[in-house]
C-alpha cells in the first residue's frame, strides 16, 4: 500500500495506530488524523461521484467547505449518520465510513453515463425535464433522482444517543480560536470580562498553528511557536471558558448564539457508550467578536474538478500538520501569494513542485524566497484542461493575453500527480450576516467585508478581509481595545515581520479557447453546476442572484455554497456587465454546517417530549383496562374494553349502559377557572352570549363563548357560588386558551372591572355520573341531601360532605340524562371515584371512557367544539340562536354576528343525517354533495360527528351543510371511494326531544 | 431571540413571552353604532411597519402580564417597554 506520509509532526501520534474502514475496506492512520487525512495517506482521492453527471470526485479541502469528501457514518439503522465532511471527521479505531454518491460503487458507476448525456441536463433541468408527462413521476422519474441523488440515508430507527442543552451567560464570546481570535480573548479575559473562546477544531491555533516559514515571524519566532506560547498562556486565565471541538450553529438577533460541542464524535465505538453525545450550548453574550477566518477559493477552469485537485492551502495544512503529502509531483496554480507558501513548504519536504501563477509577475519576499530555492515560476499562465479520469495526472497551460481575457501562444502540456489551487480568500462572513450584520464590498481584491453597524458585535482578523499577519496583529488589537473600551498593552511591542503581497489577480471564470459549451469549468462541486449553467440561466432572463441560485442549485447543497457563491456572483457580474459589489450576496442562513436533530431536540425525547397530565383517577382507569386517548396533554379514558370486546361493542356496551341504568365518566380534565370579584357578573355578561346577571346564587348555566370575529370559541356550564364568585368550566383542550383570553380582555380593554381569575383545573377531580339509577347512587353516597326536583333541580349546585370531605355537586347533563358531577379536591380524586364504583354496583354503574361520551352526546344533538366547529361556526350556524341574547348591549363577538358575510343565509349551518340504510356508519370528514352528475362535484359540506347509536338501533351522524338549516328531510349524497352513501337531512336531536330523561 | 425586558420582572427571554400582536388597538365602546366597514377596520385591519412598531406582548410564562413594547422591525431592536394603559414613549411618534 503506497504511504504519503513523508514527515513526523507533533499533532499525528504515531505511537497510536487506529484501524478503520472505508467503503469496505480496512486501512490505518493514527491518532491525529482525520479520515480525510488518514485517505490522503493511503493515496486515496477518489471519494464519490458528482451529483449530476457523477464524475470521479477528490478530497478539495480540509474543512468545513468540503464538497465532495461527504460520508455515511455506520451503518446500523439507529446511529448511521449521513452527510458528514470527511475533513472534519475525526478517525477513531473503529470508525466504519462509504463514500455516499456512488451507487453502485465509486469505481464504476451507472450514472457515469450522465456525463456523456450532459447536454442533456443542462441550468433549470429540473424545472425542464421532469414536468411532463405527469404519469412519469412516480414511475421513471422519482426512481431516476433519487437513485441518482445520492444524499446519503437516514437513520430508519430512533436515534440512541444522548444529547444535552445547556444556557450559559457571558460578558464576550469569541468565535475561532485563530491567531486573531486568541488575541481577543485574551485581552477580554485579562481585563476582568467573563470570556468565552469557542473552536471547532480539536486544538486551537487556526492556521498559523502549523504556519513554518522563516519569512513570517512574531517576536523573532515562528508565528506558530509564538502563538503556542499565547495558548499556553490563556489557558491559565480563570475567567477564560475555552471549548474547542465546539462550533456555532446559528447566531440570532440579540446575540443569542447556538454551538454544538462534540464530545464523543472522535471516540471509538466502545468510549461512546452511555456518554453525552453532543451538547448544544444557548449562549447569551453582551459582546461577541467573530474571528472565524477565512477559505481559500477554487479557480474555475476547464475540468476543475477532477480527483487530485485540492486547494492549495489545503495541500500545505495536510503536509504541514498531518504530515501528508497529496502528491509526488504536484503544480501549485495561483492568483496571489498564498500559494507560494505551500510550494515552499513542499519544497522543504523534498515534494517536486512548480507553479502557474495568473499575475504577470510579483516580489514579495515569499515569490523572491521561492525564486531562491529554484522554483519554477510560470507567470502570466493560466491552466486550460486537465487529464486524467480517476486521478489528475496531468494539464495543459497557456500563456494569457494582454487583457487577460483570452490565451495567446502554444499549449504547453505538464505532468503531475497533484494540482493546488489558489483564487484568493473568501472571509467568513456567515456569523456576521446571520447576526443581522450588512455586507460591504471591497474591489481591490474581491471580497465581501462585515459593515460595522452594531456596537455589540464585531468582526477581526481574516473574516474581516485582514489577510497579512502585521495587518491582523495590529487591527484587531486596536479594534479589541475600542469594541470592549478597555487599554490592553500586552501586544504593543510585539514585533511582526511578515512577506506583504502587493496585487492579486482576479478572474472569474478564467478563459480558454475551447467554446464554453464545450467545457466543464465548475463552480459548485456539489450540486454540479458549471459557468455554463451560470450563463444559460442569464440568457433566459435570471437576474436576482436568489433566482439564478435556486434555477442552477449553485449553493443550495449541504455546504451552503462555501466554495462557490464568489465565483456564481462574479461571473453574473462580469456577463452582465455590472459591478460585483451591486449584486449583493445570498442570504446566510443557519446552521452554518449541517446540524443533527438531536441535538436541537436535546433531552425532550421519549417520555420527556411533551408533559403528560394524568387525573386522580389514572391509576384505576389502568386497573380498569382502559385504552387512554390523547386530550391535549391529558391522558383520558378513551373506552373500557372487557373480555376482549373491541371498541365498537365496549362503547356500544357502555353507551346502553348509561341510558338504562347508570354511567360513570372522569370529567376531571374539563378547564376549570375560578371567578371572583364584585364584577363577575358583568364580566361573564361581557364574554357569554347570554346574559348572567339574573342567574340565581347555587345555579348553573350553559354559556357559549365567541371570538371578537364571531365564531364560536368555546362553551361549559359556569356556576354561581356565591354574589361575586363564579366556577367556570370549559373544554378540556381549551383551557389555557380561555384563561388567556379572559384575563387579555381584563387587563388591556376593561382594567376597571374587579375580577380575579384563576385556573383551578387541577385543584379539582371530576366523577360524573349520569343516567335513571343516578339519583339512587348519589342517594347512597349523600344520605343526607335531599335530592328532590324541588331542593335541588337540573342546573343547580349544592355542597355537602363525603365522609368530612367538601364536595361541589353540580346536577348538570351533557348525555341527556339525569346526571350530576361530584367535584372534591384532586387529592380525594382516587377515593371519591372508588366509592362511587362500590356504591354504584347494584346499579350496574358503568365507567365510560371519551368515545361514549361523545355518542351520548351525539344522541342528543351537542356540539363538541373543534369537532363539529372549527372556528367558523356562528352561534346560528349551530342553530343555538337561543343562547344569543337580543338584549345586552354587547358581548366579545355581538358586532361581527350581523356583519354581511355573518348574516349570509347560505353558510355551512349544522344539520342532523339519517343514511338511508340504519347499520351504515358514516365517516368524519366524509364529503357531501346533491348531484354526483354535474361536474366539477358542488361540495356542499361535510360530516363532523358520526355513531351508531345502541339506544336508538341506527346511524346517526352530525354534519356541516351549506344552507342546511333549510334542508331538512332532503336526499343527499356522501360519495365514497367505492360507493356512493344515501342520506337524508334530519334534525340534531335524535333523542328524548323533550327533555324528559333529564328529570327521570 | 430577543431579550425583553418585561416592565414588571425584568429581562427575560424571548421563549418566555407571547406576542399579541398591534398595540393602541381600542376596542370601540359601541360597537353596535359602527357600520361594516368600520367593524371591520377593528377586527381584521393590521399595521405590518417596516421600521418602529407598537407591539402588545404577555410574559406568559411569567407574571403573565400584559405590556407594550415599542419594536424597530427592521433590525428587531426593543426600543422601549411601556404598561398597559401608558402613552407610548413621543420619541417614537
Ligand atoms: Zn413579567
Amino acid at each position: 500500500m503506497p504511504n504519503y506520509r513523508i514527515h513526523k509532526t507533533e499533532y499525528i501520534d504515531e505511537t497510536k495506530r487506529v484501524s478503520f474502514k472505508y467503503d469496505g475496506k480496512t486501512y490505518f492512520g493514527y491518532e491525529g488524523d482525520t479520515l480525510a487525512s488518514a485517505l490522503l495517506a493511503n493515496g486515496i482521492h477518489l471519494v464519490g461521484r458528482s451529483f449530476k453527471y457523477h464524475r470521479p470526485r477528490g478530497i478539495v479541502s480540509c474543512g468545513a467547505e468540503e464538497p465532495n469528501a461527504i460520508c455515511q457514518i455506520g451503518s446500523k439503522k439507529d446511529l448511521t449518520e449521513p452527510n458528514v465532511r470527511a475533513t472534519e471527521l475525526e478517525l477513531y479505531e473503529g470508525l466504519e465510513a462509504s463514500s455516499q454518491n456512488c451507487w453502485p460503487n465509486v469505481k464504476f458507476d451507472i450514472g457515469g453515463i450522465n456525463n456523456f448525456i450532459s447536454p442533456l441536463i443542462p441550468a433549470g433541468f429540473y424545472y425542464k425535464t421532469f414536468m411532463w408527462p405527469k404519469s412519469f413521476w412516480k414511475k421513471v422519474y422519482e426512481p431516476l433522482i433519487r437513485l441518482s441523488a445520492g444524499l446519503g440515508k437516514s437513520p430508519t430507527e430512533p436515534d440512541p444517543d444522548i444529547y444535552d442543552h445547556k444556557h450559559v451567560h457571558y460578558d464576550v464570546l469569541v468565535i475561532g480560536g485563530g491567531i486573531s481570535g486568541i488575541i481577543s480573548a485574551k485581552m477580554a479575559a485579562k481585563n476582568n470580562l467573563k470570556t468565552l473562546l469557542v473552536d471547532d477544531k480539536k486544538i486551537l491555533g487556526g492556521s498559523t498553528i502549523y504556519q513554518n516559514n522563516e519569512s513570517i515571524k512574531i517576536d523573532d519566532k515562528l508565528s506558530s511557536e509564538w502563538l503556542k506560547n499565547e495558548i499556553q498562556e490563556i489557558k491559565k486565565l480563570s475567567n477564560l471558558t475555552i471549548k474547542t471541538r465546539t462550533s456555532i450553529a446559528a447566531y440570532h438577533g440579540y446575540n443569542f448564539l447556538l454551538a454544538k460541542e462534540n464530545l464523543t464524535d472522535h471516540l471509538p465505538e466502545e468510549k461512546k457508550k452511555n456518554k453525552i453525545r453532543q451538547r448544544l450550548w444557548k449562549i447569551r453574550a453582551k459582546k461577541v467578536v467573530i474571528a472565524t477566518g477565512s477559505i481559500e477559493r477554487p479557480l474555475v477552469f476547464n475540468n476543475n474538478d477532477r480527483p487530485g485537485i485540492l486547494l492549495s492551502n489545503s495541500i500545505n495544512k495536510y503536509l504541514d500538520y498531518y504530515g501528508v503529502t497529496c502528491g509526488e509531483k504536484i503544480i501549485l496554480f495561483t492568483n496571489n501569494d498564498s500559494a507560494y507558501e505551500t510550494s515552499i513548504s513542499l519544497h522543504k519536504k523534498g515534494i517536486k513542485n512548480l507553479i502557474v501563477d495568473l499575475r504577470k509577475s510579483a516580489s514579495s519576499e515569499l515569490i523572491k524566497q521561492a525564486e531562491t530555492l529554484g522554483i519554477k515560476i510560470y507567470f502570466n499562465h493560466v491552466v486550460t484542461n486537465t487529464f486524467g479520469y480517476r486521478k489528475i495526472n496531468s494539464l495543459e497551460i497557456m500563456e494569457l493575453s494582454e487583457d487577460g481575457n483570452t490565451t495567446v501562444g502554444n499549449k504547453i502540456k505538464l505532468s503531475c500527480d497533484c494540482l493546488g489551487m489558489s483564487g484568493g480568500w473568501t472571509p467568513m462572513v456567515h456569523m456576521h450576516t446571520q447576526s443581522g450584520g450588512k455586507l460591504d464590498f471591497r474591489d481591490d481584491d474581491q471580497v465581501f467585508l462585515p459593515k460595522e453597524n452594531s456596537e455589540d458585535q464585531i468582526s477581526v482578523g481574516s473574516c474581516n478581509g485582514d489577510f497579512d499577519l502585521e495587518n491582523i496583529i495590529d487591527k484587531t488589537v486596536n479594534k479589541i481595545n475600542k469594541f470592549l473600551d478597555i487599554d490592553n498593552k500586552d501586544y504593543q511591542d510585539t514585533n511582526i515581520i511578515c512577506s506583504k503581497e502587493n496585487d492579486k489577480r482576479n478572474i472569474w471564470l478564467l478563459p480558454n479557447k475551447i467554446p464554453l459549451g464545450k467545457t466543464k469549468c465548475f463552480i459548485d462541486f456539489q450540486n454540479d453546476s458549471t459557468a455554463k449553467d451560470i450563463k444559460l440561466a442569464l440568457k433566459e432572463g435570471f437576474r436576482s442572484i436568489e433566482h439564478v441560485k435556486r434555477y442552477t442549485t449553485t449553493g443550495m447543497a449541504t455546504d451552503q455554497g462555501k466554495l462557490s457563491n464568489m465565483h456564481a456572483l462574479g461571473i453574473i457580474a462580469d456577463t452582465a456587465g455590472v459591478k460585483m459589489g451591486t449584486l449583493g450576496t445570498t442570504t446566510f442562513r443557519p446552521p452554518f454546517t449541517p446540524l443533527t436533530f438531536g441535538t436541537l431536540v436535546g433531552r425532550n425525547v421519549g417520555k420527556f417530549f411533551e408533559v403528560v397530565r394524568k387525573t386522580s383517577m389514572h391509576e384505576w382507569h389502568l386497573e380498569n383496562n382502559a385504552e387512554f386517548e390523547n386530550v391535549g396533554q391529558w391522558k383520558r379514558p378513551w373506552y373500557y374494553p372487557k373480555n376482549g370486546e373491541n371498541m365498537h361493542d365496549a362503547v356500544q356496551r357502555e353507551s346502553k349502559a348509561a341510558r338504562d341504568s347508570a354511567g360513570i365518566l372522569d370529567a376531571s380534565t374539563l378547564g376549570k377557572i375560578d371567578i371572583q370579584g364584585t364584577d363577575a357578573s358583568e364580566f361573564l355578561n361581557r364574554v357569554y352570549t347570554n346574559a348572567w346577571s339574573k342567574l340565581a346564587i347555587g345555579k348553573c348555566r350553559y354559556g357559549l363563548m365567541l371570538n371578537e370575529d364571531g365564531m364560536v370559541y368555546d362553551d361549559g356550564v359556569t356556576t354561581r357560588i356565591s354574589e361575586n364568585h363564579y366556577l367556570m368550566t370549559t373544554t378540556t383542550g381549551g383551557a389555557a386558551n380561555v384563561l388567556s383570553k379572559l384575563e387579555d380582555y381584563l387587563q388591556t380593554e376593561w382594567p376597571e372591572l374587579d375580577v380575579y381569575l384563576t385556573s383551578v383545573t387541577d385543584h379539582y377531580s371530576t366523577a360524573s355520573i349520569c343516567g335513571p339509577n343516578s339519583k339512587k347512587i348519589l342517594n347512597k353516597l349523600f344520605p343526607n341531601l335531599n335530592l328532590s326536583d324541588e331542593n335541588f333541580p337540573h342546573m343547580s349546585f349544592k355542597e355537602d360532605k363525603l365522609e368530612n370531605i367538601n364536595c361541589r355537586i353540580m346536577r348538570i347533563s351533557f348525555t341527556g340524562e339525569l346526571s350530576y358531577e361530584i367535584n372534591i379536591e384532586s387529592k380525594y380524586g382516587h377515593s371519591l371515584w372508588k366509592m362511587c364504583i362500590e356504591a354504584g354496583k347494584e346499579f350496574n354503574l358503568t365507567p365510560y371512557g371519551t368515545e361514549t361520551m361523545h355518542l351520548l352526546r351525539a344522541e342528543k344533538g351537542f356540539i363538541i367544539v373543534g369537532q363539529d366547529t372549527d372556528g367558523t361556526m356562528t352561534p346560528s350556524d349551530l342553530q343555538m340562536d337561543w343562547i344569543v341574547s337580543k338584549k345586552k348591549y354587547d358581548f366579545i363577538g355581538k358586532r361581527s354576528l350581523y356583519r354581511s358575510d355573518t348574516i349570509r343565509e347560505d353558510r355551512k349551518q349544522l344539520v342532523g343525517l339519517l343514511t338511508d340504510d340504519p347499520k351504515e356508519i358514516l365517516e368524519e370528514g366524509a364529503q357531501i354533495v346533491s348531484d354526483i352528475k354535474t361536474k366539477p362535484i358542488d361540495m356542499l359540506g361535510h360530516v363532523t360527528s358520526s355513531y351508531f347509536s345502541p339506544n336508538l338501533n341506527k346511524s346517526i351522524a352530525l354534519a356541516v351543510v351549506r344552507n342546511g338549516k333549510t334542508m331538512k328531510g332532503q336526499k343527499l349524497i356522501i360519495p365514497m371511494e367505492n360507493k356512493n352513501i344515501n342520506v337524508t337531512v334530519s334534525d340534531t336531536i335524535f333523542l328524548d326531544k323533550e327533555n324528559k330523561r333529564l328529570n327521570a | 431571540m430577543f431579550l425583553i425586558n418585561c416592565p414588571f420582572c425584568g429581562e427575560r427571554d424571548q421563549s418566555e413571552f407571547s406576542s399579541g400582536g398591534e398595540a393602541h388597538i381600542v376596542r370601540p365602546k359601541q360597537p353596535t353604532e359602527l357600520s361594516d366597514d368600520e367593524w371591520a377596520e377593528y377586527l381584521f385591519m393590521r399595521k405590518n411597519i417596516k421600521g418602529i412598531q407598537f407591539e402588545r406582548w404577555n410574559h406568559v410564562h411569567g407574571c403573565r402580564k400584559w405590556f407594550n413594547v415599542v419594536r424597530d422591525t427592521s433590525n428587531d431592536k426593543i426600543l422601549s417597554v411601556y404598561k398597559m394603559g401608558e402613552k407610548p414613549p413621543v420619541n417614537y411618534k
